[in-house]
């Protein structure tokens, strides 16, 4: 009955095929088919670590080699996350030491991350080679330096945007004189000062340094004498841009550096940047595909100037000092554009900065055709500019408008921004990450719903009338996997009338909701699938009425069950453990009254 | 003249009024949230945007541009104090916490007291409003009528009749000019304006 190929054969054509997405397809189509994938697939990536065991994981894969796991919800990056939630590594790093030695890249994100996950990383795993820890916590350079003592093959070490506990820079040093395998740095994040001579030494003997991606308190001139170690880097980030005092030999010293440098692509740091010191950079412009000015506070004029000089850049990062002005001149110099990220530089100022509107970002949409990718903090926004933006670029796939002020409606009319949002996901038929703001109604739900077919994750604050908004989304986007929502007033009814959608989803976040104590106890016994979490630090829900709203609410498909290590405030709904904790309270409450 | 500026801000304060009425939706929330006592109101995010956009509207009265009026909800909740909303706008904290403030831009200042020997009282200056030690020092000597000389690695400010110094976090009092501008900036409580002779002992570590 098997008409396949042989076993070899197939194995052989899998090997071809990288992407998760494919793997996991293949695996469906049959059962010699699912184990010859299993047995050969190297990469796993895990969107949301409490969904599956790590045993799970490794009994189905035996021969990983790569793994990503992602931990906290997306909200947990402004906070609304309490800490000591969850997302803990350790027992992900134990488990991987037993059963899968050979392990060589792991890849986590908003996960907690403790020196003795680090330790047993760098003592369990021979061959390890890719260490990146996005937006994590929890170590500290101890942690660092058994890495660097013990991961002979290493070949990344990507610590963006983590909080460190920077105890020592000596950490650096822990790198053997016998280690030269070093492809990518990125100590970003780091507080203190790291051992220079140390650095200077390993970027000298590490031939392969592509990426180096420097914290602020490396000096600006120092930075001359480290490139000439690795004049083939491809990605920079500098250190401080800046000395106390404007040193034209720093200068001549950085233009001969950077001159120096014929592969670079990528440029970013430039925290606290003195303005005389960016022409270092013109001989340069030319091939950088990708610039991050993002932490550099300097005035449009100056950013204008440099940007002007990057017609290959496809990935612009700035603050809002760029201005309508510079954003214009952005239009006109990059046509290859595909990003453009603009951040706020005073996000608690309240007064109107007419520099930067809405016209900035029509301009970079008309001007740059390949741009479709967006994130735009402004404080002002129109229907007719979103309109607009909708009709010039179909394309758009990543799509975050962030007006400052919750509840801004369009400046022009005074109306929601619906019809606007609504063009956007009419038009751009190909959006699959969608963050709205403003003032908007059900209005802008029932279009999103009927129109966003593709999108896969939506971000919502302070938006809606009424249940019938949340209904709109859940019963409409069909490969919606992500929803995040805050401060809307959605309840219990589009909740369980859609119940079943979220075990096609990956998680659904609420914060500041309407949904009600005994909804959520409703769906956590109902669906066994879905972990029903509910976050309150105000003290046990079962102490309030069941038709209390929650403080915030985290859903999510599991096959692991209720995780184990929650923290007091988290409940886990229609488990047994949490119905054991009814009892206590119950026991408890009964006592105090006899008192 | 000033008639019609009166009628002006009450027209609009009318208005700002109206939309605060305004979105269904939103009073039910505002029920909601008055009806359990456990809460605490900077944990309702909605009711601490009123303050600030209280304040705001009061200045936007004075400007010719007063269409960015929104709309939010009951008062009733509103902390009396100026709150921010937890985890808006959504900027990542690392990237807030690496953001500096432009000069003079910022609303909150960092105001270290500085004192010296022999003066009567303390002033008070804004950190955030210098980039260098050579402007910080500049302002020092002006304020308080002395000079410091130069600043050297090995022999701190040796020879000048006064020396500047501050109190860092851990309380130790630390020579100005050691180390890098940022760092003094995240780690200085205070200043202080020593005699030569008072810090003789700071330059020798």
């Amino acid at each position: 009955m098997d008409h396949s190929f042989p076993q070899k054969v197939l194995e052989h054509l899998f090997s071809f095929i990288d992407s998760n997405k494919d793997r996991n397809a293949i695996s469906l189509v049959s059962k010699s088919w699912y184990e010859i994938e299993r047995r050969s697939r190297k990469k796993i990536f895990i969107g949301n670590c409490y969904a599956v065991s790590p045993t799970t994981v490794i009994k189905r894969f035996p021969e990983l080699r790569s793994i990503t796991l992602k931990g906290k919800p997306h909200f947990a990056d402004f906070n609304l996350v309490p800490d000591g939630w969850g997302g803990y590594v350790y027992t992900w790093i134990e488990a991987m030491a037993v059963s899968v030695p050979l392990l060589e890249e792991i890849r986590l994100k908003r996960m907690v991350v403790t020196d003795e996950s680090l330790e047993l990383i760098a003592k369990s795993f021979k061959n390890f080679k890719v260490l990146v820890l996005i937006s994590c916590e929890g170590f500290s350079t101890d942690g660092l330096e058994a890495i660097a003592s013990n991961c002979r093959n290493l070949k990344e070490l990507n610590l963006q945007e983590s909080e460190v506990e920077d105890l020592s820079g000596d950490w650096l040093c822990y790198f053997p004189d016998s280690y030269t395998s070093l492809v990518s740095l990125n100590i970003s994040c780091l507080n203190n000062e790291v051992n220079l001579s140390a650095l200077e030494a390993l970027l000298g003997r590490c031939p392969n340094l592509q990426t180096l991606c420097l914290n602020h308190a490396v000096p600006l001139d120092k930075l001359p004498s480290l490139l000439s170690q690795c004049p083939q880097l491809v990605e920079l980030g500098t250190g401080v841009y800046s000395t106390e005092e404007m040193h034209p030999d720093v200068l001549s010293s950085l233009i001969t550096a950077f001159s120096g440098c014929k592969q670079l692509k990528s440029l970013s740091g430039f925290w606290n940047v003195l303005p005389s010191y960016l022409p270092a950079l013109y001989p340069i412009c030319s091939r950088l595909t990708s610039l991050n000015l993002s932490y550099a506070i300097i005035q449009s004029s100056d950013i204008v100037k440099l940007i002007g000089q990057c017609p290959n850049l496809l990935r612009l990062w700035v603050l809002d000092y760029i201005e309508d002005v510079g954003l214009e001149a952005v239009a006109a110099s990059c046509k290859d554009l595909q990003e453009l990220r603009v951040f706020p530089s005073d996000p608690s100022c309240l007064e109107l900065n007419n520099a930067l509107t809405e016209r900035g970002l029509v301009s970079v949409f008309k001007g740059c055709p390949k741009l479709q990718s967006v994130l735009y903090f402004c404080r002002q926004m129109s229907n007719a500019a979103l309109s607009a933006i909708a009709q010039i670029r179909p394309n758009l796939t990543r799509f975050r408008l962030c007006i400052l002020e919750p509840h801004t409606p369009d400046y022009l009319t005074l109306q929601p921004l619906d019809s606007g949002f609504g063009a956007i996901v009419e038009h751009c038929k190909d959006l699959q990450r969608l963050s709205l703001s403003g003032l908007l109604t059900d209005r802008v739900f029932e279009y999103i719903g009927t129109h966003a077919k593709k999108l896969e994750m939506l971000s919502v604050a302070f938006a809606g009338d009424s249940d019938l908004g949340l209904h709109y989304v859940l019963s409409g986007c069909e490969n919606l996997r992500k929803l995040e929502i805050r401060d809307c007033p959605f309840g219990d009814e589009a909740l369980l009338a859609n119940a079943a959608k979220l075990e096609t989803m990956r998680s659904l976040w609420m914060s500041s909701c309407s949904v009600s104590y005994g909804a959520c106890k409703l769906l956590g016994q109902k669906m066994p699938k879905l972990n029903v979490e509910v976050i309150d630090e105000s003290g046990p829900p079962d102490s309030r009425p069941d038709s209390c709203p929650v403080e915030k609410l985290y859903i999510y498909r599991s096959i692991a069950g209720p995780r184990l290590d929650m923290p007091g405030f988290v409940w886990t709904m229609g488990d047994d453990s949490s119905r054991k904790l009814e009892l206590d309270v119950a026991g408890v409450e009964a006592q105090f009254r006899n008192l | 003249m000033e008639n019609s500026l009166v009628n002006h801000e009450t027209e609009l304060n009318l208005k700002a009024t109206e939309l605060r009425l305004g979105l269904p939706g939103c009073d039910e929330v505002n029920k909601l949230q008055c009806n359990f006592s456990i809460l605490r109101s900077n944990k309702r995010s909605s009711s601490e945007i009123s303050t600030e956009v209280d304040s705001m509207s009061k200045s936007k009265l004075n400007t010719s541009n007063g269409s960015e009026i929104t709309s939010h909800d009951d008062q009733d909740n509103a902390p009396p104090s100026k709150a921010q909303i937890v985890g808006w706008p959504p900027i990542r904290s690392y990237r807030k916490n690496n953001l500096q403030q432009k000069k003079g831009e910022s609303e909150v200042g960092m105001y270290v007291k500085v004192s010296m020997a022999g003066a009567p009282y303390l002033r008070k200056i804004d950190l955030k409003f210098y980039k260098s030690y050579s402007e910080l020092l500049k302002v020092l000597e002006n304020m308080f009528k002395c000079t410091f000389g130069e600043y050297s690695e090995r022999e701190g400010y040796n020879g000048s009749e006064f020396v500047p110094t501050y109190e860092d976090k851990d309380g130790d009092w630390m020579l100005i000019g050691d180390v890098p501008w940022e760092m003094f900036m995240s780690s200085c409580k205070r200043l202080r304006i020593m005699k030569g002779s008072e810090a003789k002992g700071l330059g020798c570590f």
